[in-house]
Formats: structure tokens, sequence, C-alpha cells
């Protein structure tokens, strides 16, 4: 220890405008000259140690011990499994470090050390030789002498370039245009969503909410096979998700070329955000606003989807609607317009 | 056997030629019609006549302490800006009263954004009598039956299949407001979609039919009553299962949590850092 301070000395710069005060003088802790100070921290820090093993202990006893499943056992409300497990587990790795903190802090040396910075580069001995090694590796290599060999190394390596370059290709292929259709077409009935019963404008109340979906995803083909399943269906819904509310009819204000899309104050939006296309059902019925959950977008479905407040950019897309020959409710047509957030070919 | 019955009406048709005969027959007549009258009728008009009168109990209860917002004949009442200051009551129907009176949110202590639950100010007769009067204004929706509305009508075979397809519909059409765990969230303006946990079946299923506030109508020719039924199942299962991973801290997800991490977990980290580094006892005893 000596050895550090004096060193600390000899290096102090003559002309150092405020004098080092150097290190306060060394105070031993308790456990450095009280014998029984040092035996009872020894016999505190077994101790952590041991209350940890013993709490490993009884995670294996909790874990054969508590019923899990169906009828679990409980500590006030809670799982006992989970509960006693965490508890058990958190406490014994817990343990294991307030044991090895305090047999630092109590035990181990506690001397003081100074280590005085080096400057960061080599010394200008070891930067020759690094230099004049690199200059002899390429006179030995000869890439200077043989262009050939040069020339060809390096169109190899372009060349590897192209397999990276050619693999780009998987990113797509390009959507096309189906980011702006969906499965909606003219005559497609509008059913409930899980239940997939279709609806009738008279069951359909004032103030009402429907979380619907075009009737094609409930419908199998002739082997009995679901039309939609998997990774399509999910996709296929993410865009032809819709919601259905019924109003007043004095209370909406349709847009030009829409006075017809509604039945009875029946209109039908998507179901999907402008915004970033989270699905939007937060309907309020006396002020027939919709929110969305995710960034609070607020769309009036009385005046055409129009965006009153939020992030979104663009109205909410409406669905027109008719009645098949059976008196349910159908699409007219498709959306007119792509369903969910912006996108860069969309303009 | 014949016998007798030859002589009977041998009897009979010799009385019959009676003198009294005719009056006699004519006063049995009006006996018997006057007697099934005294029998029958009569229990189908005082069965009128007690409805008459819960509908006159609940136009006078109406009168005290819902007339001053919504009218006195339920026709409402608007402000001169032309909003509603109390909306009008034809064709709410019973189900809608019932709710409302007896979740407490009727009658309101005063005009605001949105009725909150209160403790109920009327008893289950006056909330009848209420409910038949509103009823008289306009047909509406009714109060359910409870096989309608009570999961246990559910056979037990079947109730863990209602419990999934009640969770699926209530995901579908309830989550957005009232939270994957029912627990309720915000909505416009100081409104709110309230919490489920607690909420009697009867009065989901109400809600549900009547759209209270600015909750939809789930009609039930979309949302069949079972699926209403099933939906109602899954929420009393949500509120029956046992926490299993610890306090759910208000079940309103990544919010609640993250504080709880934030804080209590890395300021309990932080703490044991501070205690780490912080300087022992040291002795005064010199050194060694």
């Amino acid at each position: 220890m000596s050895d550090h301070t004096t060193d600390v000395a000899t290096r102090e710069p003559a002309d150092e405008p405020i004098p080092n005060p150097g290190l306060h003088e060394h105070q031993p802790r308790p456990t450095d000259v009280d014998e029984a100070a040092e035996k009872r921290a020894e016999r505190q820090i077994a101790a952590f140690f041991g209350l940890s093993a013993l709490f490993a202990i009884l995670f294996v006893v909790a874990y054969f011990s508590f019923e899990i499943g169906g009828e679990p056992d409980l500590i006030m409300g809670y799982g006992a499994s989970n509960l006693t497990l965490g508890l058990s587990l958190g406490l014994a790795l817990l343990l294991i470090g307030i044991g090895a903190i305090q047999w630092a802090r109590k035990l181990m040396s506690d001397v003081e050390i100074v280590e005085m910075r080096h400057p960061a580069a080599s010394p200008p001995e070891d930067r020759a030789i690094a230099i004049s090694s690199f200059e002899a590796g390429v006179e030995e290599s000869g890439i200077a002498r043989r262009p050939l060999i040069r020339n060809s190394m390096l169109a190899a390596l372009g060349a590897l370039g192209l397999p990276l370059i050619v693999g780009l290709r998987d990113l797509g292929p390009a959507p096309g245009s189906a980011l702006a259709e969906t499965v909606w077409r003219r005559g497609m009935r509008l059913v409930n969503d899980v239940s997939g019963a279709p609806i009738r404008p008279g069951e359909v109340e004032i103030g009402q909410l429907i979380n619907g979906e075009p009737a094609v995803f409930f419908r199998n083909d002739e082997e009995g096979e679901p039309l939609y399943e998997g990774v399509e269906l999910n996709q296929a819904k993410a865009k032809a998700a819709i919601i259905m509310v019924r109003m007043r009819p004095e209370e909406i204000t349709p847009a030009e070329g829409r006075e017809n899309w509604g039945i009875d104050g029946i209109l039908c939006f998507s179901k999907i955000c402008t915004h970033v296309g989270c699905p939007i059902s937060l309907w309020e019925q006396q002020t027939h606003h919709l929110l969305c959950p995710c960034h609070q977008s607020t769309f009036d479905l009385a005046d055409n989807g129009k965006v009153l407040f939020g992030p979104a950019a663009r109205a909410l897309p409406q669905l027109p609607l008719m009645v098949d020959d059976e008196g349910y409710l159908v699409a007219q047509s498709d959306f007119n317009e792509p369903v969910g957030p912006s996108y860069w070919e969309r303009g | 056997m014949r016998l007798l019955t030859a002589r009977l009406s041998t009897r009979l048709s010799r009385g019959r030629r009676g003198k009294y005969a005719g009056s006699v027959v004519m006063l049995l007549g009006l006996l018997v019609t006057g007697g099934a009258y005294a029998v029958l009728a009569p229990a189908q008009a005082s069965d009128e006549a007690a409805a008459q009168s819960t509908v006159d109990d609940g136009r006078a209860l109406f009168l005290i302490g819902c007339a001053s917002c919504h009218g006195k004949n339920g026709e409402g009442i608007s402000t001169q800006a032309g909003t509603q200051y109390g909306p009008p009551l034809a064709g709410v129907g019973a189900a809608a009263v019932d709710f409302q009176v007896g979740t407490g949110r009727m009658p309101l202590a005063r005009p605001g954004v949105q009725a909150p639950v209160k403790d109920v100010v009327y008893t289950d007769a006056e909330i009848e009598s209420l409910a038949a009067f509103v009823a008289s204004l306009g047909a509406g929706p009714a109060i359910p039956e409870q096989d309608a509305y009570d999961p246990l009508a559910i056979p037990e075979d079947e109730l863990n299949e209602a419990i999934v397809r009640g969770g699926q519909f209530f995901r579908t059409n309830c989550t957005a407001c009232h939270n994957f765990a029912g627990a309720g969230g915000a909505l416009s303006y100081g409104k709110y979609a309230p919490a489920l946990d607690g909420v009697t079946p009867k009065h989901i299923y109400e809600a549900l039919i009547t759209g209270p506030q600015q909750m939809p109508v789930f009609s039930d020719g979309v949302l069949k009553p079972e699926e209403k039924r099933d939906i109602i199942a899954y929420l009393e299962s949500v509120e029956a299962s046992p926490d299993y991973g610890g306090s759910s801290l208000g079940s309103i997800g990544p919010v609640s949590e993250g504080i709880a991490g934030w804080l209590v977990g890395i300021g309990t980290l932080v703490g044991f850092c501070v205690w780490i580094a912080s300087s022992s006892t040291r002795s005064k005893k010199g050194k060694p």
C-alpha cells in the first residue's frame, strides 16, 4: 500500500495549481481490528448463504406440494404455487447476493489503491515495429508487383456482393393491388362476428353496434374445408372487418353520392383505423363518435367517418349497403378506397 | 239402463210442457252464466286493476323523482341550446328503468357527462312500479326472465363451451371499451366504460339490450340471448379465477405493470446499489 502512495507523490507535477491532498489516512473497519466483530461478520455471512440454501430447498418443497391447474391452491387469492416458487427462488438468489456483498464489505481486503492513467497510444517503438512488419508483408506478398492477382481478387470480392443483392428479391413480390382490395363483393352478406349470423335491418336498433365480417369467412368449399383459414384468413380479415351502427336517419349527413349507402340509418364502416390499422370499435352511441383505443383518433360516423381528433389522416372508409332478396344486409360493392393505414403508393 | 233413461226422459218431457218450465230454464241459464262470470272474469279484472295500480304508483313516484328532468309524461326536456336535459322515455322499456334505477345511476345527483353508480334509492317494489309506468309510455325491451341471463341455467356439461364462446363474443364486442378483463376504461371528455366486476347478470343483460348512455345496443336479433348469457358466464369465470401470477394491478395492462416495474422493481435495485456503495463503519482504534 505504501508503494502506491509514494508512486503518487513522485509523479505529481511540480506546478500543480492546487496541491494534491493525497489519500486520507486509512481507517480500519471494526472487523479489521476486533476479532469478535470479525467472527460475528463471518457467522452473519454464513447465515445468509445458509438461508439461501434453505429457500432453494423450500422451492423444491413448494414445487411438489401445491396443486396447480383447474383447481389450484390459493394464498390470499393468489395462485399458491406461483407465489411460493417465485418468492423462494427470488429470496434464494437475493440472499446469495447479500452474502457475497457482506463478505466483500466486511472481510475482504479494504485498502485504498491508486492506479495512474496511461496514455492511450502505443509507445513509438511499438508503432515503428508494426509499420515495418506491414510493409514487409506488402513486399513479400508482391501485391504491388502482381496486378493480375490484385485485380482478380478485387473482382472476386466485388462479385460476392451479387448474391446479397439478388437475395433482396425475396423481400417481394410487391403486394400489387392487394392493399387496395378486400374480399367484399356486391351482394356479399354482412354477418355478426364469431357467430356468423346474417343480419336483417329490422333486428338492428337505434344505437346498435355490430362487429361484423363478410359472410365468406364462415363459408366452406365443396369438400367442407373453410374457404379462408390460417394466415390467409387473418390477412383477409385484417382488411375486411367492419362495424355497423344504426343512428337516427335525420342525424346523418351523407356526402354527395353516399345518399343510398345506408339502410334506415344503418351505416357500415371499415373497422380498421386509418392511422396504423388498430381494430376500432369504441362506439359512443349518443355522440356517434368512434374512438380508436390505440392513439385516440376519433371519427364521426354521422358525418361520413370524418376525422375529428387524433393522428388519423383519412376518414374511415364506408361500405355501401343494400338488402338482398331474402331481406338480409349485403354490400353494394367492395370499399371504394383502400382500407387501413396510408402507404407509399396511395399518394 | 235403458229402462232408466227411458223413464227419465219421459219424466223430463212431461215437465217440459209444465207451466213454469220456461221460467225455470231461463233462471237456470242466467245463474250458470252469472256464476261462470263470477268465477272467471273478476280474476282478470283484478289483475288489470293491480297492473293499473302499479302503473299509477309508478307515475306517482315518477312525478316526484324523475319528472323534473324527463318531463311529467316522460316526454323529455330540452335545454334552450337544443341539447337534451333529460331524454324522452317512451320506448326505452322496463329493462332500461330496471338497469338505470336498479344500479343507482338514476336518479342523477346532478347533471354531468355520465351517470355514476350510486346507492340504490328505491326499493325493488318501487323500481317495479317505475318500470311499469315507463313501459306503459311506449313499447320497449322488457325486464328479462331469469333463464335468459343467468349462467346457472346453462347445463353443467355445456358450461365450458359457453364460457369459451362468451369470451370470443366479449373480446369482439366489449373489450374495446370495457378492457380485456372487464376492468373498464376511459372514453372521451370524462366519459368512461365502467368496470364489470360485481355487476349482476340481470343488469349486464339489461345494459346489452337497452344501451345505457354511450354504450351501444346489442339487440337480441343480432346478439342472441344465449350468446349474451355466454358473455355473462365468461365474465363470471373471469371474476372467479384467481390471480395466478400475483397481484393483477387492476388488470389495466402495461401502464400499471410498467409503473410497478420501474418504481418498485428498479427502485429496489437502485436502493441496493446505494447500500452497496455507501461506506461502511470505520473503527477509531488505529492501525492494526
